[in-house]
């Protein structure tokens, strides 16, 4: 057996588009061979072409969950597919909130190991494995699959790059979330957005991250104005999440958002290795900090010993002349 | 009320974390710490039982050697017993095996009515096993939880979610996985140090549990250095190296 039935678990954005995640792994999914099917939470609907153009032959969805969470509903509906024949050797899911919930869920339904975190996937005739960096990024970990299929496992955003053209037939039909008995007992009654203004996070070109180091929570807003005077998005490690300074979504790291922009700004970050694997892929890095020892001069192009509470006022001052 | 605390024992995150060469999986061989992650359920549980006037609190952990200092720390925050499951067949365990076996160790746990675990561990975050357990037990569960509060015979929980948070419903018992610092976990008192030495630990296998065949479907086959970034330029702020970032950004056309 080869892996020819490859699954991408697919989801859309609020208004309907692609996500850029399911773009990616389908992409991917169909440089592996075999056929690509999108496993879609909710309604396809318009985004069903884009699934079909980065490689979907075929397109499962399981309509309005009607408020259920998707970790019990999408993984019941994936099981259901499963035993009435359609079996995949492969499922990818995004390292996000849902992805990893209905992962979760299926791995128990099909007694399935999970390999997550994953940045990169090779198939070589039989043999999956996936290649995972640990210790921020430092040694990078291959794990094969050693059981029976379907194999699952999860890659983090910005994995793989998207590319259309590959002219999947994307036939739709619907895959029925069943009864799902106990589990089914959370549902969403509210949803909150937090609004954001700028780039997002994780599509911006210029990102400022900062940390601890910043001192007080007041002193953020130096953060959003170099983020806003550089067009870009002000970002957060963990440790002042954590503290409350800003919301979650500002979170870059392990545990939050994983950014490529051109440049990303450490102002006051130590770099430890929750943070860092969320940002060192980025393509240009400036660091600025206090400690001449902290992590994140490694993987700084350019580090400024110094203290953020004198560079960054003298930084704002300098673009406000320019502009 | 009364509710389980999946907690983990972990080395200290602020040591360099090593590989075991002959496994290639991460050494835990040396004093093992409660994950800090797990300090918010913990807190979360006291403060649910707290509300509730009634009830206790029961960690529910795994090992592969009878650790229990990281046990003791969540004992002095104010849990009233615990149930480790210290197996050397269990060192290096996948997320599925861990989520079986702490599933059995709420069997030992006593009644309750709801089980909370952090959203990952900060070791090896694979960030399963909690909706992994609520599977094999049959329940309904919620992760990511930023806020808890009990409402009749259900949970009313904010989810967080990538672009702000949800509110969600859900039957009791459920799994509640809760997100890092969302309430400021206590710390222990002296007294509660003192009392911690003298609570019950029931120490179990997991052939003890019913989780026989104890194997997991992958193997680490190759481990390597990532490649390094090349070493950029560092210099000390002599009050004119924000001249050198306008330089940098001017040379990348970002300004």
């Amino acid at each position: 057996m080869a892996i020819s039935n490859i699954w991408v678990f697919s989801e859309t954005t609020a208004e309907g588009a692609p996500s850029s995640g399911t773009l990616e792994l389908l992409t991917k999914a169909n440089s592996l061979g075999g056929t690509v099917t999108a496993f879609v939470v909710g309604a396809a609907g318009d985004a069903a072409a884009a699934f079909a153009d980065h490689g979907a032959a075929k397109i499962y969805e399981t309509g309005d969950l009607a408020g259920a969470l998707p970790g019990a509903a999408v993984s019941a509906a994936m099981k259901a597919v499963i035993d009435g024949g359609d079996s995949p050797d492969l499922i990818m899911f995004p390292q996000n909130y849902e992805g990893r919930d209905v992962m979760s869920r299926l791995s128990v339904k099909l007694d399935r190991t999970v390999l997550t975190n994953s940045t990169d996937i090779a198939v070589d005739g039989d043999s999956v494995s996936v290649t995972t960096p640990i210790f921020g990024g430092a040694k990078l970990v291959t794990s094969t699959f050693t059981g029976e299929t379907p194999y699952l496992a999860a890659f983090r955003p910005k994995s793989f790059e998207p590319a259309g053209g590959a002219g999947g037939a994307g036939d739709v039909s619907a895959a029925v979330v069943p009864d799902l008995g106990s589990t089914g007992g959370a549902t969403v009654t509210a949803v909150h957005v937090e609004e954001t203004s700028g780039p997002k996070l994780d599509e911006a070109a210029v990102v400022v991250g900062g940390g601890r180091g910043l001192g007080e929570a007041e002193k953020f807003d130096m953060i959003e104005s170099l983020a806003k005077a550089l067009k870009g998005a002000p970002g957060a490690s963990r440790a002042i999440v954590d503290a409350g300074w800003v919301p979650y979504s500002y979170q870059v790291g392990q545990t939050g958002k994983v950014v490529k922009p051109t440049v990303y700004i450490a102002a006051g970050i130590s770099g430890a290795t929750q943070h860092m694997v969320g940002m060192k892929g980025s393509k240009n890095i400036i660091a600025i900090n206090k400690d001449k020892e902290a992590p994140i001069f490694g993987v700084a192009d350019l580090g400024i010993v110094g203290d953020v509470h004198k560079v960054l006022p003298q930084l704002l001052e300098a673009l406000a002349a320019r502009s | 009320m009364n509710v389980i605390v999946c907690v983990k024992q972990i080395p200290d995150p602020a040591l360099p974390g090593e590989l075991d060469p002959s496994t290639n999986t991460l050494k835990r061989d040396g004093k093992l710490i409660l994950d800090e992650s797990d300090s918010y359920g913990v807190e979360m549980a006291l403060q649910l039982v707290g509300t509730a006037g009634g009830g206790s609190v029961t960690l529910i952990s795994m090992a592969p050697n009878d650790e229990t200092s990281g046990l003791r720390t969540a004992l002095a925050m104010g849990a009233e017993k615990a149930v480790l499951v210290s197996d050397p067949s269990l060192a290096g365990a996948d997320a599925l095996t861990t989520a079986k076996v702490l599933a059995g160790a709420v069997g030992k746990a006593g009644d309750y009515d709801l089980i909370i675990a952090g959203t990952e561990s900060s070791d090896g975050y694979t960030g399963t096993v909690p909706e992994q357990m609520a599977e094999v037990l049959g329940l309904p569960s919620v992760t990511f939880a930023k806020t808890i509060a009990v409402d009749g015979s259900a949970v009313k929980v904010d989810r967080q979610t990538e672009s702000g948070y949800d509110e969600v419903s859900c039957s009791l018992p459920a799994v509640v996985s809760v997100t890092a610092g969302v309430v400021e976990p206590r710390y222990p008192s002296f007294k509660g140090i003192m009392a911690a030495k003298s609570k019950p630990v029931e120490t179990v296998t997991a052939a003890d549990l019913g989780v026989e065949s104890v194997s997991w479907a992958q193997s680490i086959t190759d481990v390597t250095d990532a490649p390094a970034r090349e070493a950029g330029e560092i210099i000390e702020d002599d009050g004119e190296a924000f001249e050198k970032i306008v330089a940098f950004l001017d040379n990348l056309k970002v300004i």
